[in-house]
């Protein structure tokens, strides 16, 4: 990890974002957590930067934790391909509301990517041009991965709970 | 040196220069021993069957030599591996596109139940789907294994009669799958 590099990042956007940088962790990555709402012009910001160049989305998922207020999570993994340098991003949202802006109008890769978190979280990214599921089936309507959903297919009537203790 | 083992004649009333069977026992006996196999591979146990029509198993001994790789000319739709729900329709279409009279071979657990992938988003069994002739247990199961079942559909081809698709009872069980 190049914390030289990782320290000017964080002064460059505390200095430009300030209120909207949250938190910052030096996990095994650098890790910050954002202001949703702030969530494009930061990534533009890091991608127009001549300093920092971040121009490869290499990842975007999402996370669910029922017990938090702000319990789902867009986390995105940002690299500078020129100097391997990678960064984490962290934007929550709660259930009541999940709605995120697309990073499509950045990066046209995270159009696939995001329609998945979409389809396992329920996550709606604003500004998306197609957002619909894209691997469960259609006709499914729930979002998987969100724990308040059981993980079987609760069709199924020949199992014995006690064989799998419950 | 092996021996040759021939299919014996169905039973019939032999005379100098006649023999007289049922038309049912005689097409039964052709289509028992010319199945052709619709191989619907989607996992591992795609890889057994792989072995079964490979040399050492050679499932062409019991007639099943050509594979039909389009379900129009297929006579048995064998399924083997997990099918997931998003997949179902194909399986549904496959089946429909097959000419009568066809049979389902069911291959390994995930086919048969799901098997070990009791979730969202996996069939639990194709029998909900389409109706099935023969279920082969195991995971995967071993070529001895698909080879008993072949055999039991074999069975199942000789005894049937000629146009079975007239029978109430098969148009009963398709109605129930809705074809």
């Amino acid at each position: 990890m190049n914390t030289e590099m990782n320290d000017k990042i964080v002064a460059s956007l505390q200095e430009q974002f300030g209120e909207n940088i949250i938190k910052v962790q030096q996990l095994d990555l650098l890790t910050i957590t954002i202001n949703k709402n702030k969530l494009i012009e930061i990534v533009d910001f890091l991608y127009k930067s001549e300093e920092f160049k971040f121009r490869f989305l290499t990842d975007l998922t999402g996370i669910h934790q029922p017990d938090v207020k702000e319990d789902l999570g867009v986390i995105y993994h940002l690299h500078n391909l020129v100097d391997n340098v990678r960064l984490r991003l962290k934007v929550f949202v709660s259930t009541g509301n999940p709605h995120i802006h697309s990073l499509t109008s950045i990066f046209p890769g995270a159009n696939w990517m995001e329609r998945e978190t979409f389809d396992f979280y329920g996550i709606h990214f604003n500004g998306h041009p197609n957002l619909k599921r894209i691997l469960n089936v259609d006709e499914m309507t729930i979002h998987p991965l969100r724990k308040e959903f059981p993980l079987e297919d609760q069709t199924r009537k020949d199992k014995n709970d006690a064989q799998f203790g419950r | 040196m092996s021996t040759i083992n021939q299919v014996n004649a169905p039973d019939g009333i032999e005379g100098a220069g006649f023999f007289a069977t049922k038309l049912d026992a005689v097409v039964g006996l052709a289509r028992k021993n010319s199945i052709w196999p619709l191989p619907f591979a989607t996992s591992c146990c795609g890889i057994e069957f792989m072995a079964t029509m490979g040399a050492h198993y050679d499932l062409a001994r019991f007639g099943s030599e050509r594979l039909s790789f389009s379900p129009r000319q297929a006579d048995l739709l064998m399924v083997m591996g997990t099918i997931a729900k998003k997949m179902a329709p194909v399986l549904r279409q496959v089946y429909e596109q097959m000419a009568e009279p066809k049979w389902v071979l069911c291959m390994g657990a995930c086919a048969s139940s799901g098997g070990v992938f009791d979730t969202y988003s996996v069939l639990q069994g194709i029998d909900r789907i389409i109706p099935v002739d023969v279920y082969i247990p195991g995971c995967p199961p071993r070529p001895e294994q698909v080879i008993d079942g072949i055999l039991k559909i074999q069975e199942l081809v000789e005894s049937e009669s000629i146009r079975r698709r007239d029978t109430p009872e098969y148009k009963a069980l398709l109605a129930e799958y809705n074809f």
